[in-house]
């Protein structure tokens, strides 16, 4: 596929160390020299062993982290928003339309249902909450959650269950950068397929995902490329 | 959201006698976002929520607020009468204490109706299918309307005194501590109904609590106090994630996993 010339996301020259005030002032070097661009249409892997930082990564990409070097670059329509030194309040509303954030883990809200759960991105981007609600049904149903859950808040989902609920919420509204966390890591066959085929739609859809795929069958069905992280964690340490 | 702040503090500070209670705080807020305030007892977070909300008087710094017509006033320069009247119509103020907050030998629908009759409604029945009405969205049954809240449990106290403030449609909440001392499950029912009341009507809200999980749920961007200073500020998933500040750190660390 030809790239388009203008990446939708930039990363360049990021480094981030904690500092963990309560041990000492111990320094926990997570990346150095961090770079890539990422383009619209593409599915992007962090690779790398555990602890390489790639979760960090992506954390400072969607602002979750904090950034001590360099600039992370979104595109929102004609502008290039630097998530490492923009405002929270520019910051926040570059996530409402332009970044989605699939965690590995549900955060659960106490007493909403699974369904309004993965509703709640679409209504509020303003779509009539009839029709959110019926689509994060739609979504659901594809993800082989049954419908007997839909009207139960997830907290006693199981792990697998709670984990497509979460996937619903991030793909549901249309979001030009993805960012992915482990989507799979709970998922059994047919269900890890469903979220290639959501992936690859998204793809179509001129979507640029960056993503973290622990599952090889995933990542080979899933991503064009790998960016291995191992570099730029070397360069931190 | 807008990008014009409802409300901006600019170096607040509050002595009692040689006590700092709030020591050069400047922060602003914008229509329909939730700030939280969080830090521990004494930190100087309650006595924050009192200079904005002109309930205590700044040894230095002011306060100004976007009037529905939208001229920002210096709020020390607002006359009494117009004072009041912004408290009654624009603000809400909901107190840890529903007693604080609620008239508490009036009924339910009388607490309701009190602040709709203060902004001029008149017609008995209007007033009273109002109250019904919000009595619904903050799930007490019609046939309580003319009990007292002395006859109601703490949580529904509580969600009587949401209801209280919000009737009017205010566009700025100011809430201190509004789950502290609630059972768990009737914290995690009110914080769903905050929730949801928020979203829907877009309001901003000042929410003061040591609740870190609280703030985590209802607020979008969060300042941490310690000392009276406001220490940290950021999105609040950020500041609680990846803490920058030695006190910070300790307080996010300490919260127990359940």
């Amino acid at each position: 596929m030809s790239k388009p010339s203008l990446p939708i996301l930039s990363v360049s020259g990021v480094a981030k160390t904690f500092i963990l005030h309560l041990r000492e002032g111990a320094r926990l070097p997570v990346v150095n020299g961090a770079g890539f661009d990422l383009y619209a249409g593409e599915c992007v892997a962090l690779g790398g062993p555990s602890g390489a930082g790639k979760s960090s990564l992506l954390k400072m990409v969607y602002g979750n982290y904090r950034v001590d070097e360099g600039t992370i670059r979104v595109r929102d329509g004609e502008e290039m928003v630097d998530v490492a030194s923009t405002s929270p309040r520019r910051l926040i509303k570059l996530r409402d339309t332009t970044m989605g954030y699939v965690s590995q883990f549900l955060r659960v809200i106490p007493r909403v249902g699974a369904r309004d759960v993965v509703a709640e991105p679409l209504i509020h981007d303003g779509v009539p909450p009839e029709e959110a609600v019926a689509r994060a049904g739609a979504l659901l149903a594809r993800l082989n959650l049954p419908e007997r859950l839909w009207n139960l808040p997830p907290a006693t989902f199981s792990g697998g269950e709670q984990q497509r609920v979460n996937i619903a919420r991030g793909l549901i509204a249309h979001r030009p950068l993805l960012l992915m966390d482990e989507p799979t890591a709970s998922l059994d066959a047919a269900n890890r397929n469903v979220v290639v085929e959501l992936i690859a739609e998204k793809k179509r859809a001129g979507v640029a995902i960056l993503g973290i795929f622990h599952d090889a069958e995933v990542r080979e069905a899933a991503c064009d490329r790998v960016i291995d992280v191992t570099d730029f964690a070397k360069a931190a340490a | 959201m807008t990008d014009t702040p409802l409300l901006i503090a600019d170096g607040l500070s509050k002595n009692y006698g040689n006590r700092i209670g709030c020591r050069d705080v400047s922060l602003e807020v914008y229509p329909g976002e939730v700030l939280a305030v969080v830090g521990e007892s004494g930190s100087g977070k309650s006595t924050l929520l009192g200079l904005l909300s002109t309930e205590l008087e700044p040894s230095a710094g002011r306060v100004s607020y976007r009037l529905r017509d939208g001229r920002l006033a210096d709020l020390a320069s607002l006359g009494a009468a117009e004072k009041r009247l912004l408290m009654r119509t624009d603000w809400g103020f909901v107190r840890q204490n529903p007693a604080d907050g609620l008239r508490m030998a009036v009924s339910a629908g009388g607490n309701v109706g009190e602040r709709l009759m203060a902004v001029g409604w008149r017609h008995y029945g209007h007033i009273r299918d109002e109250a019904l009405d919000w009595l619904a969205k903050v799930e007490i049954a019609g046939d309580r309307i003319d009990d007292d809240p002395r006859a109601f449990s703490g949580g529904m106290r509580q969600r009587l005194q949401i209801a209280r403030n919000l009737v009017t449609r205010p566009r700025l909440v100011f809430m201190d501590e509004p789950t502290g001392g609630l059972d768990v499950s009737v914290q995690a029912r009110l914080l769903d109904l905050i929730r949801g009341l928020v979203a829907e009507l877009g309001l901003a809200v000042i929410i003061v609590t040591h609740d870190l999980a609280v703030a985590r749920l209802l607020s979008h961007r969060m300042v941490v106090m310690r000392h009276g200073r406001v220490i940290e500020t950021g999105i609040t998933d950020q500041v609680l994630d990846d803490p920058r500040e030695p006190y910070t750190q300790l307080l996010v660390s300490s919260v127990l996993a359940a």
